[in-house]
């Protein structure tokens, strides 16, 4: 599997925000975008889930599901949760489990993995930021995608949070997926390094 | 169709918890009605004359009031960009989004009708006459004004706004719909013409709704 992008530009509110750029990831790797503020990474990432149309250039991605459209087979891990202050953190996890659709998990058992099985129950309105994040993550796991797009995935984490989803990651890539991740801080995993530029 | 099931069921569930919208637009619905007898004066005849059109009016305000966080709030809490990556079209789940609001906020104001009725000096036949013709009716109300709550959810307060573009597209609804209440009523004209096109325009919504909808939220979506 190899997701690749060429020549892509994204241009928001009048202002170009990169052009040329070249990306690339294959099965098993792992891509850290890192930048300045304003370079551009979140837009990449959003470039790259099909949510903003790139002014010029291309995306593919070959080996995947014929069938399927890249965002598709993609998780989006952005900055926002995703997540209903009025429903239960088993209610949020199992309906996005449901909705995604395709190759699902067991949602008891994923919420154990981000260590939240003792909130079940508790509305989502009461968890912390760090809590919300790990409940996201647990999506990310309850659907099965080869394709991880994260911005930002260990702000709000605690030291073991990170260290598990350090682990997470592993796991993902160890089963043939590809992460493409903006991030500020170092990974944790070895990842193939994309400079964004100063913003322009 | 089981990811169709699943938004709608969560929808509900968000609308009926405490915060949602299916009970402010009933007790808005309730306001404006009891509060018209009290504006009109102890005129039996003129408010059993006025009663189908000032319910329609509350039913129609009631609507455009929880109509703005359809989209704005999947939006806020970037929900939004999931189900627009998802497998399931963009379209359908508009169509699920708005079937859902309407089941949680649309039904309710027919329920209340009957009682509403009393207080505006309808008869058994008016009070049914109207409750039929909003059952008819409020769909439309919810698919165009799905519509221009997509076209406003990039804004913030963008609940006037939603008024205002969704106006001229309910007021066919709104003349049909007090007309055939009125055709049922007093006459001259028979119920079922009224009736029929208030029904061919809720079906027509139901079909241009959704697809309109989902192509102005992949334009607002960045």
């Amino acid at each position: 599997m190899r997701l690749s992008g060429q020549n892509l530009k994204c241009v928001r509110g009048g202002r170009e925000v990169f052009s040329g750029l070249d990306v690339s990831a294959t099965a098993s790797e792992a891509l850290a975008v890192t930048g300045p503020n304003g370079a551009g990474k979140t837009s990449l990432l959003r470039v790259l889930a099909g949510l903003l149309v790139p002014a010029e250039g291309s995306i593919a991605l070959e080996g995947g599901d014929a069938e399927l459209s890249l965002p598709e087979q993609a998780h989006y891990l952005g900055h926002r949760d995703a997540l209903k202050p009025a429903l239960s953190v088993a209610e949020n996890l199992s309906f996005w489990r449901e909705f995604l659709g395709g190759k699902t998990e067991d949602a008891g058992r994923c919420l154990a993995a981000v260590g939240l099985d003792h909130a079940a129950h508790l509305p989502a309105a009461y968890l912390s930021a760090g809590q919300r994040r790990r409940l996201s993550i647990a999506r990310l796991l309850s659907v099965r995608r080869p394709v991880w797009l994260l911005d930002e995935p260990t702000s709000a984490l605690d030291a073991a949070g990170q260290a598990l989803f350090v682990a997470l990651m592993r796991d993902h890539l160890a089963s043939g997926g590809l992460i493409v991740a903006a991030t500020h801080l170092p990974l944790g995993i070895e990842a193939r390094d994309l400079r964004m530029g100063a913003p322009a | 169709m089981s990811a169709l099931a699943a938004l709608i069921r969560r929808d509900i569930r968000i609308a009926l918890r405490v915060g949602g919208g299916a009970l402010i637009g009933v007790l808005f619905f309730l306001t404006v009605t009891v509060l018209m007898p009290f504006a009109v004066g102890p005129d039996l005849a003129l408010l059993s004359r006025l009663g189908p059109a000032i319910l329609w009016l509350g039913a129609l305000l009631a609507s455009l009031l929880t109509l703005d966080r359809l989209f704005t709030a999947d939006h806020e809490d970037g929900s939004l960009d999931l189900i627009a990556m998802s497998r399931t079209p963009l379209e359908l789940a508009c169509a699920a989004k708005a079937l859902a609001h309407w089941i949680a906020a649309g039904l309710p104001l027919i329920v209340a009708t009957p009682v509403l009725g009393l207080l505006l000096n309808l008869d058994g036949t008016a009070t049914l006459a109207v409750a039929a013709t909003l059952l008819a009716g409020t769909p439309a109300l919810t698919f165009t004004g799905m519509i221009g709550a997509a076209l406003a959810v990039t804004l913030h307060r963008g609940g006037l706004l939603l008024a205002v573009l969704v106006l001229p597209l309910s007021i066919p609804v709104l003349i049909f719909g007090v007309a055939a209440s009125q055709a049922a009523i007093s006459g001259p004209l028979p119920f079922g013409t009224p009736f029929s096109i208030l029904c061919a325009l809720s079906l027509a919504s139901l079909v241009i709704g959704p697809f309109a909808a989902a192509a102005s939220l992949r334009h607002g979506l960045d």
